[in-house]
C-alpha cells in the first residue's frame, strides 16, 4: 500500500543524497592546488553521469535482485520488473522505483568518495575505467551482501543503517589502497600542497551536512518516528565532532581552523551513518566526540608517519571513521530505538560487536584486495598515472584543456 | 647594486628558495605571472572554441642584492631551477640606482640587506 507522505520523503531524500556528490566535489575541490580542481569537479560529475545509467541498467539489479551467491540476480536488468508498486521485501510502503533511485545516490557517491586519494595525479580514462569496474564487482556484490535479500552479511544480523559499511569502509579502504599504488604526488616532500580554496571546502561541508539528512534519515524509508531518530542524531553527532575536532587543534595546534572543524563534521557523519536508526541521542553526542579523535590521529600522525598519500584523507575520514562507526553501532544499538534493529554490548548483548567486528574485518578485507586487482589490470592496459610533466601542469590543462581561473582577462 | 629577476616553474619555487637561503639571501618578492618562450602553451577548448598557444603560469622572482651576492644569487636560482628541458625559465640582471628602507629612510647598499 502506497503511503504518499513516505514516497514524498523518500523521494526528497534522493534529491538531498545527490546533491551529496557535487558537495563531495566542491569539498574536495577546495582541498586540491588551483591547477586541478576542474580534474576533482569533473570526476565528481562524470561519475553521476555514468553511474546513474550503470544503475539502471545493471547496478540495482546486481546489487537488489533477490540472490543467493555472489551478486544479486539479474532479473532486474534494465529495470524489467521494477515498477511503480511497493516492493514489500525492501520498502512496503513507497513504489519499487522510488528505493531503487534512492539507492541509485549511494551507488553514485560512494566511488566519487575514492576520488579523495587519487587527487591530483590520475589520469582520467583510468579513471573512468577504474569506477566502472570498482561499481561492478566491489560496490554491488558488498551492497548484495549487506542489504540485499539473499546477501549473507544481512543474514548474519549485522546491522547497517545508512551505509556505514557499504559506502564508508568500502570507499575508505579503497582509498588507502589507491593511495599506495598510485604512489605520492611529485614533489610532496619539498611542497605540502595547501588548500587552494578554503571557502570551496565550507561550503562543501555544509551541504554534505544538508543532503546528510536525506542519507541518514531517508534510510528509514518512511516519514517515521525512526527517520526522525536518524535525523536527531546525525545532526547531533556532527555537531560534536566538529566541535571535538576543533578543540583537539586548539589544545595540539593552539588555534582552532575552519578547515579541521570541516573535517570533524564529515567524521562525525561518516560515524553515524551505521548508527543512525539504532542509537539514541546520549551515544551518538559520544560517537561524535570521539571520532575526530580517531581521525586525527589517522591523518596528522599515522599518515605522515607510514608516508601513503591519501591526498584528501578519503581513508583517515571515511575509513578510520566508518570503522569506528560500525563497532560503535555494536557497542550503542538498542531495541528501545528500533525493535527490527538488535541490543549492542551496553545493552547486555556482546555478540553483536563480534558481528560488526566480523563485517568491517570482511568488508576490508574484500574491497580491499578488489580495489588492488582492479587497479593492476587497469595499470597494466593503459596506465593509471598521469606523467610526471602532466601533473606539473596540472589535471586541468592536461586532461580537459580548461582552467578554472584566469589571471588576464 | 643589481635587480635580479628570474622567470621560473612553478613548481621549482621551493627548491629556488631552499637554495636562496643556502646563499643566505633571504629577501625575496614572489608574483605569479603567466607565460610562454620557446615552449608552447596548452591549446584550450571551451564549448567547442579553441585557444590556440595559450599562456602558461609562471613564477617570477625579485631580488635586489649587493655586489658580492649577484654571483651567488644566480647560482643557486640555477641550481633550483634548472631541469634542462625547455621551459625552465630565465634570469635577467638590471643594474639598481637606489635603494630606500622605508623605515629608516636608509639609502644604498645598507637598505638592501
Amino acid at each position: 500500500m502506497i503511503n504518499s507522505g513516505d514516497t514524498a520523503w523518500v523521494l526528497i531524500s534522493s534529491a538531498l543524497v545527490l546533491l551529496m556528490t557535487p558537495a563531495l566535489a566542491f569539498f574536495y575541490g577546495g582541498m586540491v592546488r588551483r591547477k586541478n580542481i576542474l580534474s576533482v569537479l569533473m570526476q565528481c560529475f562524470i561519475v553521476m553521469c555514468v553511474l546513474s545509467i550503470h544503475w539502471v541498467l545493471i547496478g540495482y539489479s546486481l546489487s537488489f535482485a533477490p540472490a543467493k551467491g555472489f551478486w544479486g540476480g539479474l532479473q532486474w536488468f534494465g529495470l524489467r520488473g521494477v515498477g511503480l508498486e511497493p516492493y514489500a521485501d525492501y520498502a512496503a510502503t513507497i513504489p519499487h522505483q522510488a528505493f531503487m533511485i534512492y539507492q541509485a545516490m549511494f551507488a553514485i557517491i560512494t566511488p566519487a568518495l575514492i576520488i579523495g586519494a587519487f587527487a591530483e595525479r590520475m589520469k582520467f580514462s583510468a579513471f573512468l575505467i577504474f569506477t566502472l569496474l570498482w561499481a561492478t564487482f566491489v560496490y554491488a556484490p558488498l551492497c548484495h551482501w549487506v542489504w540485499g535479500i539473499g546477501g549473507f552479511l544481512r543474514n548474519l544480523g549485522a546491522l547497517d543503517f545508512a551505509g556505514g559499511t557499504v559506502v564508508h569502509i568500502n570507499a575508505g579502504i579503497a582509498a588507502l589502497v589507491t593511495a599506495v599504488v598510485l604512489g605520492k604526488r611529485t614533489n610532496l616532500n619539498r611542497n605540502v600542497p595547501t588548500p587552494h580554496n578554503m571557502p570551496f571546502v565550507v561550503l562543501g561541508t555544509g551541504l554534505l551536512w544538508f543532503g546528510w539528512f536525506g542519507f541518514n534519515a531517508g534510510s528509514a524509508l518512511a516519514a517515521n518516528g525512526l527517520a526522525v531518530n536518524a535525523f536527531v542524531v546525525t545532526n547531533t553527532a556532527a555537531a560534536a565532532a566538529g566541535l571535538s575536532w576543533a578543540l583537539i587543534e586548539w589544545w595540539h595546534n593552539g588555534k582552532p581552523t575552519i578547515f579541521g572543524l570541516c573535517s570533524g563534521a564529515v567524521a562525525g557523519l561518516v560515524a553515524i551513518t551505521p548508527a543512525a536508526g539504532f542509537v539514541s541521542l546520549i551515544p551518538a553526542i559520544i560517537i561524535g566526540l570521539l571520532v575526530s579523535g580517531f581521525c586525527f590521529i589517522a591523518v596528522t600522525m599515522i599518515k605522515p608517519r607510514f608516508g601513503y598519500d591519501d591526498s584528501l584523507d578519503a581513508f583517515g575520514v571515511h575509513c578510520v571513521g566508518g570503522i569506528w562507526g560500525a563497532l560503535a553501532t555494536g557497542l550503542f544499538a538498542s531495541k528501545a530505538v528500533n525493535a527490527s534493529g538488535a541490543d549492542g554490548l551496553f545493552f547486555g548483548n556482546p555478540k553483536q560487536l563480534l558481528i560488526q567486528f566480523v563485517v568491517v574485518a570482511l568488508t576490508i578485507l574484500y574491497a580491499g584486495t578488489m580495489t588492488m586487482i582492479i587497479y593492476k589490470i587497469v595499470d597494466l592496459f593503459i596506465g593509471v598515472r598521469v606523467d610526471e610533466k602532466s601533473e606539473l601542469m596540472g589535471l586541468d590543462l592536461t586532461q580537459h584543456r580548461e582552467r578554472a581561473y584566469t589571471i588576464l582577462e | 647594486m643589481k635587480l635580479i629577476v628570474a622567470i621560473i616553474q612553478p613548481d621549482k619555487l621551493e627548491e629556488v628558495k631552499e637554495e636562496l637561503y643556502k646563499e643566505e639571501v633571504n629577501l625575496i618578492t614572489v608574483s605569479e605571472v603567466l607565460g610562454h618562450g620557446r615552449q608552447k602553451g596548452v591549446t584550450e577548448i571551451y564549448r567547442g572554441a579553441k585557444e590556440t598557444g595559450n599562456l602558461l603560469r609562471k613564477i617570477r622572482l625579485e631580488i635586489a642584492v649587493n655586489e658580492s651576492f649577484v654571483e651567488p644569487t644566480i647560482k643557486a636560482i640555477v641550481k633550483g631551477a634548472k631541469t634542462g628541458e625547455t621551459g625552465d625559465g630565465k634570469i635577467f640582471i638590471l643594474d639598481l640606482k637606489e635603494c630606500v628602507r622605508i623605515r629608516t629612510e636608509e639609502r644604498g647598499g645598507v637598505a638592501i640587506g
